[in-house]
């Protein structure tokens, strides 16, 4: 993974003494609240429903276990034991003092970690695909390019002030588990004719108003990819809507203006741009950030996989399920990438304690090549073990709570943290995501039901992602009662496409077993146990569904 | 409102002029866009500096065949959260090469300074930053991932120049 040289921990270290001084001057009352908010938000503090919050940057979600052992510290230390991993590949923290703000960030530092725009109307971290550098289904790595956009928007002097938020993913695998086209900028890395360049995405998001990005170019080669950002950022910033931050987002500036003279607005400011202007990126620099990110020594074990099998055969543990469900194909013979779910049943989804967080940098110290990645579905990766070392993992992460065997199935959900914590939401996410959970129970049941995303938001802002879940789940408040939406049909993937209302709101105490109904409804009409719910929604419509839905009303 | 050049505070010896207000002999003034669009010769025959006061929607381009005559260029920021006099800046210093003074007025808070300065501008009318402050913010950082309006080096180019 990438490590920082003197100028990258410079920059950090400059950043949290600046940030010291802004707490301090905060403190003083020499500035004002309304003042405060945007340098407090840039640097990840949040004034939530109970305290600070403190969102942390994992650059495109990968730590090492050094940073995953300050986290869990910090979770001891500075808050009440635990983190929460979030849908854009960070870590939070909700009960830190603002006081206390400036020595975490120190902390932080010291691991080379920050907490650069995480927050604000600017340039947000980088996400990608978690499985990157590991991926057999890849055509290269896109985390070089990611660090490299890292460094370039930290601090973009003319970006910081944005009509709204700004966030860009990047892919580099045909199957896009990055959700790139509900991202302001989705990068899709191609080769052609030995070239790299990216296909440009732009204008997807959630939110009030969801869309799916429009393609704006289909091969930026790799050598102007900044300089196309600039400009695509320059448009935004100089046209984006700044009247209603609801229309905000660039999402509305490329319906607004249409695709097509949007792409002939970016394409003239790219065009217009003068050599000085360019930002040069030495060929040198580019080799220099790619060679951090060289593939970690994997001999090939021929025999792991039989050793495995042997484990499985002899084992009543649950191993195999676990196995079956929570492993990823890898580029090397003999290793797989594991998913460390943080969704058991009575969780909040994310949270992981203290405790969990040593087990994973252990485990990731031990096995996986000091490799640890945070998923935006809110899990954790070992994206290098051998498959013979997959029972011993196994069992230690058994023993800390964390071997739910439950990647992708139905109760492997995104739930934002809802009225329970947050400032923005209308209703409760948890205890729903939670009820549902207790509605599928019996891992059999979740496996026979296959891939099925439920995401869950507590309020229109969509943090839970429901507009791309399979079946998304929105809190309303009407008249001071919770009801929930369900939308039908969303995915997030390379078939992006945004949920369909089925019809009025639920109470919450209704949402489990409408559930239940869709789902034995898709059972009724699945072609084979291989046609996943997202197919057959699609091969049969909403109507079927929508009449299991409210067969109780 | 302190204005700040060069990290030294100076008199401010330019006013603005506003749309409906005469134009008499004499004194460095700016207008706005509008203005010196629709009375461009009148304002470049004075003999005394004239200036352009820009506002967020402006396109800086419109100034773009008078740049050698204008001695000021005001951004204004109506409210520091609006950041598009930075590409304003971005444009007047890096695409079309504007020399002269670039002023940010309006909203300049301490906190934006060194973000304005990268964009282009040298100088800061502050709504009530002092001179050490301005200077303080001037120097929070050593090094910029990114290359300067101003013609600083990025860090990406640093890492690989020989010296």
């Amino acid at each position: 993974m990438y490590r920082y040289d003197e100028f990258d921990a410079q920059i950090v270290r400059d950043r949290v003494e600046q940030f010291r001084g802004q707490v301090a001057r905060r403190l003083s009352g020499e500035l004002k609240e309304d003042e405060f908010k945007p340098l407090r938000l840039q640097n990840g503090v949040y004034l939530q429903l109970h305290a600070y919050m403190l969102r942390i940057a994992i650059p495109y979600g990968q730590l090492n276990p050094t940073q995953m052992r300050k986290l869990a510290r910090i979770a001891r230390v500075y808050d009440r034991g635990y983190g929460h991993f979030t849908t854009r590949q960070n870590v939070q923290f909700n009960w830190v003092a603002l006081k206390d703000i400036p020595d975490v960030l120190a902390e932080l530092a010291e691991v080379e970690m920050h907490a650069i725009q995480t927050s604000g109307n600017c340039i947000r971290n980088t996400t990608s695909d978690h499985f990157a550098g590991a991926a057999k289904d890849e055509i290269m790595d896109p985390r070089p390019w990611c660090e490299i956009i890292r460094q370039w928007s930290t601090f973009h002097p003319e970006f910081a002030f944005l009509p709204r938020k700004f966030k860009i993913a990047v892919t580099a695998a045909e199957h896009d588990r990055a959700a790139i086209r509900v991202h302001d900028i989705g990068l899709h890395m191609r080769e052609r004719g030995g070239e790299v360049g990216f296909e440009v995405h732009v204008g997807g998001g959630q939110g009030r108003t969801p869309h799916v990005a429009a393609k704006i170019a289909d091969f930026v080669p790799e050598a102007q990819l900044l300089d196309y950002l600039e400009a695509i950022m320059r448009v935004y910033n100089r046209f984006g809507r700044r009247d209603n931050k609801y229309k905000a987002r660039i999402k509305i500036l490329v319906s607004e203006t249409g695709e097509e003279e949007f792409t002939r607005l970016v394409e003239a400011e790219f065009a217009a741009q003068r050599d000085a202007e360019k930002i040069a990126l030495p060929q040198a620099e580019i080799d220099r950030i790619h060679a951090y990110f060289a593939p970690p020594e994997l001999p090939e074990r021929p025999e792991a996989a039989q050793k495995l099998h042997d484990a499985m055969a002899q084992d009543d543990t649950g191993l195999a399920r676990w196995v079956r469900v929570n492993t990823h194909p890898h580029k090397v013979n003999g290793y797989t990438s594991i998913t460390i779910s943080l969704k058991p049943n009575g969780v909040a989804t994310g949270d992981a304690t203290d405790a969990q967080m040593m087990v994973v940098a252990h485990l990731a110290e031990t096995y996986g090549h000091d490799d640890v990645r945070v998923t935006h579905t809110q899990n954790l990766i070992l994206p290098h073990v051998a498959l013979d070392d997959l029972p011993a993992i196994y069992a230690e992460l058994k023993a800390a709570g964390l071997a739910t065997p439950n990647e992708g199935l139905i109760s492997d959900m995104i739930v934002c943290p809802g009225l329970d914590y947050c400032n923005l939401a209308n209703a409760r996410s948890i205890p729903v995501g939670m009820a549902i959970q207790d509605a599928f129970t019996d891992p059999d049941d979740q496996e026979d039901i296959g891939k099925f995303h439920i995401n869950i938001s507590g309020c229109i802002n969509a943090c839970g992602h429901h507009h791309v879940g399979h079946v998304g789940i929105l809190g309303v408040d009407r008249k001071g009662e919770e009801y929930y939406q369900i939308t039908l049909g969303g995915r997030a993937d390379e078939k992006a496409r945004i949920g369909d209302i089925a019809g009025p709101g639920l109470k919450a105490d209704e949402v489990p077993d409408a559930l239940k109904r869709i789902v034995n409804r898709y059972r009724e009409l699945r072609t084979s146990k291989d046609e996943p719910f997202i197919e057959t929604f699609e091969r049969e419509g909403m109507e079927p569904f929508k009449e299991a839905i409210y067969a109780a009303h | 409102m302190p204005l700040i050049k060069d990290g030294r505070e100076i008199d401010d010896v330019w006013a603005f002029l506003p749309d409906d207000a005469p134009l008499s002999p004499g004194g460095c003034i700016t207008v706005s866009l509008g203005r010196f669009r629709s009375e461009t010769e009148l304002l470049l025959a004075r003999n005394t500096d004239v200036g352009v006061r820009l506002e967020p929607a402006d396109d800086p381009h419109e100034l773009e065949e008078f740049l050698d005559r204008l001695a000021l260029i005001e951004v204004s920021f109506p409210k520091y959260t609006d950041g598009r006099g930075y590409s304003q800046a971005q444009l007047l210093r890096r695409r079309l090469g504007y020399q002269g003074e670039l002023r940010a007025v309006g909203h300049v808070l301490r906190d934006q300074i060194l973000y304005m300065n990268r964009s282009g501008f040298d100088a800061f009318e502050t709504e009530r930053a002092d001179l050490p402050s301005v200077v303080e913010a001037l120097n929070e950082y050593s090094a910029f991932y990114q290359p300067g309006a101003d013609g600083s080096v990025s860090v990406f180019a640093r890492r690989h120049q020989k010296d």
